[in-house]
């Protein structure tokens, strides 16, 4: 498929709350904001880390001092020829040894500890990617494709962490760079600035690094979400694909989107490679610079040569911790648009706001009203009316039959009780309340949907009926979910199931048919025995008499105790168990009344309604005259018996 | 690849291989022969790595000549000395860092070449797989083979493969300059890693099982993700967030479990690295000592030893670190290889293919019986002959094998027991490109792209249009608007906001289920097959649309063959043919009036539905 239009950045309101997730203000403080961020989070764990990296930092210098301690009081003495010295060679190499195993003990520490620190921050952002996403409306869900939200979750949250890899080991070693300064300074002033010159040159190279790494990174990242969209649509669309034979056009669409991922990680890499050894050239060049500076100042006897070694030797200690810096400022940008992306999510403002009022079940049935409804959608080509002004009144037990051509709007109707979307105009009450105002609990509790098209999890029977874990307060019991699976008349086929209840169904409930699927998802709302019962043509794939069998079922324990029922269907059957229809064209309601009323005064629905049987009259008359016809060619050909 | 050579235990039952099982050696080997370009240029890029690492000696020997020769120079400092001295660092220094970036460069190029072509093939062969295989694996984790899972590769062969060359290069170097100081002490030297030599294998193996289980945990969190993604409609409406998101939050909270296990194993991998190479000071202080005091060595050349030591340790290090990161690509590359592993069950016909030229299509089943995968049987002992041209409605009990009939003549799977024939010749023999030339499938849910309209409709002309772009050319946007008018769906697509430029969003979730039918209607008919399979295909289409496109269709599938699986017994009044299948088994097949006349299973269905509808 062509590449789509993206939706870029959701619009944000203007007055967003405090706790925003995106960094704002220069690159320099984004960066910054995005290490604090982090530490904050766990300051526990990061000042464990970062302690322990100080700690090593410490023993680095230590190991070359006692290394020092030990040529000067062990070493050359024993090689001159000292007997006492040759009898401290075992404690000089205890000595050495004992270091070692600290410097060890701190390694395996801070590694530790960095390496809990990246994984927890990288399950918080986890965490409060998905709660957004499970929060965030069915618009937004639209507007933003799976792979992108998958990447999200994923391999952004990963960019967005990499700088914490390296950062322990990155601050405690300033404590390295600190001492050697210090150190340096008191040495000679000369000899410091001519080690010291390569921090300054060091913060340019990343500079110029940041601004040509930035741009390619967004690019890859994107990229690679957009690989991960092409790939995920295309495995959904697998058996299209194969049914088609279009394999080649797939795999040509995701190699497009593949080999720009390439060039841009190779864009990405030239960067790297250039600017990797750059970084490590300049604490090298350093100590070039010290030892030539060193022989002027020895030469004008300001200094030793025990100095200018000491100073070659503290440089080369800071190649490391250079280094370290050159990952943490290698991993920013990246880390930067991660962060970005994820915040995308974060911030999205259009989280709808959850109602407070509580909703008592008092009746089996509850009153549903709709007055002047409108509906309005933002598309690419401007905004779209689905819903043109609909009111509606359907007293409590009573079932309403809405009617339509395809695409008329009707599932959107629907749609607006369970509150899959807010209307854009007018009100949508439940028992007299709108929707809006009442605790989502109890409206997810009283109001059971089932859509066209069933969503299966990937779960055992009960817990797709459930839809909660065994022990869960309020879960349904097993009686309950037998007798939700027999009036979705799908019991027997569950029965029949090796594990029966705790048969596991396979992602998307692969290994069931569509009108299992549909009896399945039944059940799943009638288990909850729900005050109002939204049937979004729900029954389509359900052999009719099966459907009438589930419908009447549902009213059979005494006409007006069940439950009010919302049911979009083509199917006369469905229909005639309604009290009433509405008739519904075009987002606006046409006509409103009995099956026998709108037949009566509404062409349109009559078109509906008896389509079929005047397809099967038409085509008997059709049969006639074609027999009429055979027999006419046959007595003018005067042909044999056919 | 072909099943041939996977090996035996990636073969279970037709389910995806989780990972392959080759060897860490045996898993690069495989990963040089699926993406050669790792290996492109090489020899030059290791020659440019041989000059970067002789570099990284240059420092150390600077230091030792510049202060034995220039500042301990016999007459006080020489300054001019240590100004060439420090020159000819520098310039051999700025060779160095070109070449390693040069050396970085190649690496990215020819790895990312590499990847490419894995992350394709492995794209590709998940749509060879067949529809069983598929579906035993979830979407969101087959997405992470082809992306997350090559990433993890791409970052080692970029970082770690550098690493790993240029810290190999400088042992080597620094092993050869400790041999000129001291041959007893190198020897010392390497005896020392000798111990870390045996046990690291065994470590990084586990290292290795924890990264795996990194990837695992990685993908099954994914799927669950995916999950409250694609279901978030259902999570909606039955406020069930909270029971997803706790879900959710334990796929999360094992993934960072799985990561901190690794994570502890290469800290105490690479910390053991840290206290060896420490050890060895103090070994060479001890033993360099004792040499000394032997007469083997001066004390300058044990000091100097002392220095190289660290130039030694410091890049073996640096090799255990990389050597744990190699790990965590070996368990990407085997998962991705574990892909191409999965046999094919349903496999393209060899030698034996027989052409299969267009034409009207006649279809044979004989003795057909399925089951899938341990399960019970669907179908058995189907016997059916359509002949070219004929309209053959199936109608029978949901679940009674109407939809696995049509798959079986699509090819999702091969019959378990007997054989489907095209024209009398077994499917299994058809070659795949004509028999999806010629048969066609329309299912329930048809499967929509993010897209218009017409580029979902165009998308049934195949690799005529294989470069559709945002812009369809004209002739194509002319045959889809053609085809659109012929099943009188130009009066919806009126209707719509912006017509055939209608974005149809996420697998057509802008649409209802009856539209996306609509397009999958059309997409069908621009596809054009021989024989074509309509699984209810106009299930959630309203009544006069239905008639109207089953008239149309009936006008157009003229000569053509029709399998239509039939929800409402409309279809079957106007088919030629019809077949009730009843718990796997044919039991009647006629046409309408003569089953009606007849009066038994596919009577009574008829008298109920008309009962109905009426």
């Amino acid at each position: 498929m062509p590449a789509r239009p993206r939706p870029s950045d959701d619009p944000q309101r203007p007055t967003a709350p405090a706790a925003r997730s995106a960094l704002r203000g220069s690159t320099a403080r984004r960066s910054v904001g995005l290490i604090w961020r982090g530490l904050r989070a766990h300051p526990r764990t990061y000042a464990a880390a970062i302690g322990t990296s100080a700690l090593f930092g410490g023993l680095t210098v230590v190991v070359s001092r006692v290394l020092g301690a030990v040529t000067d009081q062990v070493v050359v003495p024993a090689l001159a020829g000292s007997t006492e010295a040759q009898g401290r060679i075992w404690l000089a190499g205890l000595a050495v040894a004992l270091v070692a195993l600290l410097l060890a003990l701190t390694v395996a520490a801070r590694r530790v500890l960095a390496g809990i620190g990246v994984a927890d921050i990288q399950a918080d952002h986890r965490r409060a990617v998905t709660r957004q996403y499970l929060r965030l409306p069915m618009s937004w869900h639209r507007r933003h494709p799976t792979g992108q939200l998958l990447s999200n979750a994923g391999s952004d949250v990963e960019a967005a962490t990499g700088v914490f890899n390296p950062l322990p080991f990155a601050l405690g070693v300033v404590v390295m760079i600190v001492a050697a300064a210090v150190a340096l300074l008191r040495t000679d002033v000369w000899l410091a600035l001519a080690a010291l010159v390569v921090l300054p040159l060091a913060v340019v190279a990343n500079l110029v690094f940041q601004r040509r790494m930035t741009p390619a990174i967004t690019r890859a990242q994107q990229l690679r979400a957009e690989v991960a969209d092409v790939a995920h649509e295309s495995f959904e669309a697998a058996a299209l694909v194969k049914s088609l034979g279009t394999e080649d056009r797939e795999e040509e669409r995701f190699s497009d989107r593949a080999r720009e991922l390439r060039q841009a990680n190779v864009r990405v890499g030239v960067v790297r490679a250039v600017f990797d050894p750059v970084i490590d050239l300049l604490p090298n060049l350093g100590t070039l610079l010290v030892l030539l500076v060193g022989v002027h100042r020895v030469a004008a006897g300001a200094i030793g040569t025990g100095d200018v070694v000491a100073a070659a030797y503290l440089l080369t200690l800071l190649a490391v911790p250079v280094r370290a810096f050159g990952w943490v400022l290698g991993e920013l940008p990246r880390g930067l648009v991660g962060h970005d992306r994820i915040s995308r999510v974060l911030d999205a403002g259009e989280v709808p706001v959850d109602g407070a009022t509580p909703w008592a079940a008092t009746t089996p049935g509850a009153g549903v009203r709709m007055r002047d409804v409108r509906l309005s959608v933002p598309t690419a080509e401007g905004e779209v009316e689905l819903l043109r002004g609909i009111d509606l009144d359907v007293a409590p037990g009573r079932t309403l039959a809405v009617v339509g051509p395809t695409g008329s709007g009707k599932s959107t109707l629907v749609g607006l009780v369970p509150r899959l979307v807010d209307p854009t105009a007018g009100v949508v009450e439940l028992d007299g309340t709108d929707v809006r105002e009442l605790r989502p609990a109890d409206l997810a509790a009283q109001v059971g949907y089932v859509s066209q098209s069933t969503f299966v999890f990937e779960d055992t029977v009960r817990g797709n009926v459930t839809l909660a874990d065994p022990g869960d307060e309020g879960a349904p019991g097993d009686d309950e979910v037998w007798a939700a699976l027999a009036a979705a008349r799908v019991d027997d086929v569950v029965r029949a199931l090796p594990d029966g209840l705790d048969a596991p169904l396979g992602e998307r409930g692969a290994n069931l048919s569509g009108g299992q699927r549909q009896r399945l998802a039944l059940a799943r709302a009638l288990v909850r025995r729900p005050r109002v019962l939204v049937l979004d043509d729900a029954t389509s794939a359900v052999d009719p008499r099966v459907e009438r069998a589930i419908l009447t079922g549902l009213r059979s324990d005494d006409d007006a105790t069940g439950p009010t029922v919302l049911l979009v269907a083509y199917r006369m059957a469905s229909v005639l168990l309604a009290d009433e229809v509405v008739h519904v064209e075009a987002g606006r309601v046409v006509d409103r009344g009995t099956h026998a009323e709108l037949l009566a005064r509404d062409p349109g629905y009559r078109e509906l309604a008896t389509a079929y049987e005047r397809e099967s009259q038409r085509r008997v008359r059709e049969q006639a005259d074609e027999e009429a016809t055979d027999v006419w060619d046959d007595e003018v050909t005067a042909g044999g018996p056919r | 690849m072909s099943a041939a050579d996977a090996p035996q235990d990636a073969v279970r039952d037709g389910r995806m291989a989780p990972a392959s099982t080759l060897g860490v050696l045996a898993t690069l080997r495989r990963a040089a022969q699926v993406s050669p370009e790792l290996l492109e240029g090489l020899t030059l890029t290791l020659a440019l790595a041989v000059v970067a690492a002789a570099a990284r000696v240059l420092v150390p020997v600077a230091v030792q000549q510049t202060v034995d020769t220039a500042i301990l120079a016999p007459g006080g400092a020489d300054v001019t000395r240590a100004a060439a001295l420090v020159g000819i660092a520098a310039v051999g220094l700025a060779v160095g860092a070109a070449c390693s970036a040069l050396v970085n460069v190649r690496l990215f190029r020819s790895s990312e070449a590499g990847l490419l072509t894995l992350r394709t093939r492995a794209f590709r062969h998940v749509h060879d797989l067949s529809v069983l295989t598929q579906n035993t694996e979830r979407r969101g984790s087959l997405v992470s083979r082809v992306t997350s899972d090559v990433d993890t590769i791409s970052m080692f062969v970029q970082w770690g493969g550098i690493m790993l060359l240029v810290s190999v290069l400088q042992i080597l170097v620094a092993t050869t300059l400790m041999a000129v100081y001291s041959w007893q002490l190198t020897l010392l030297v390497w005896a020392c890693f000798v111990p870390l030599l045996v046990v690291l294998p065994r470590m990084q193996r586990g290292v290795n099982r924890r990264y795996a289980a990194v990837r695992e945990r990685y993908g099954a969190m994914l799927g669950a993700v995916s999950e409250a993604v694609v279901g978030a409609e259902t999570i909606r409406a039955y406020g069930v967030a909270a029971r997803t998101q706790r879900r959710i939050d334990g796929a999360v909270a094992a993934t960072r479990r799985a990561m901190v296990r690794a994570q502890n194993l290469v800290a105490v991998v690479f910390s053991s690295g840290v206290l060896v190479a420490n050890l060895v000071l103090a070994v060479v202080v001890v033993a360099g000592t004792w040499l000394g005091v032997a007469g083997d060595l001066t004390v300058g050349r044990v000091l100097a030893f002392l220095f190289l030591v660290q130039l030694f340790t410091g890049p073996v290090q640096m090799a255990t670190e990389i050597l744990n990161e190699l790990q965590n690509a070996i368990s990407g590359w085997r998962r991705v290889l574990g892909v191409l592993e999965t046999p094919v069950d349903v496999a393209e016909p060899g030698d034996d293919a027989v052409p299969s030229p267009r034409g009207p299509a006649a279809l044979t089943f004989q003795h057909v019986g399925y089951a899938y995968p341990g399960g019970p049987p669907v179908l058995q002992d189907v016997d059916l002959q359509v002949a070219a041209g004929t309209s053959v409605a199936v109608v029978g009990a949901t679940g009674s094998g109407k939809t696995t009939l049509a798959k079986l003549v699509a090819r999702f799977m091969d019959p378990t027991t007997g054989a489907v024939l095209l024209d009398g010749v077994d499917l299994r023999r058809v070659a795949s490109t004509d028999l999806r030339r010629r048969v066609v499938l329309v299912p329930q849910e048809g499967f929509l792209f993010d897209g218009t309209l017409t580029q979902n409709i165009a998308y049934g002309l195949r690799d005529e249009a294989a470069a559709l772009g945002p812009d369809l050319p004209p002739h194509v946007e002319a045959r889809v608007a053609q085809v659109v008018e012929e099943l009188g769906l130009d009066a919806w697509v009126a209707e719509l906001p912006a017509g055939m430029s209608t974005s149809v969003g996420q697998r057509g979730e802008l649409l209802s289920a009856g539209e996306r039918q609509l397009v999958a209607l059309a997409r069908a008919r621009l596809a054009d097959g021989d024989l074509l399979l309509l699984d209810e295909a106009t299930s959630a289409v309203d009544p006069v649309a239905e008639v109207r496109i089953a008239r149309a269709l009936r006008e157009l599938a003229r000569g053509r063959t029709t399998l239509t699986i039939a929800h409402r017994l409309s279809t079957a009044e106007a088919a030629d043919l019809v077949v009730v299948v009843h718990a796997g088994r044919v039991v009647e097949v006629g046409t309408h009036t003569e089953l009606v006349a007849r009066g038994e299973h596919y009577a009574s269905m008829h008298a109920a539905w008309v009962s109905q509808t009426r």
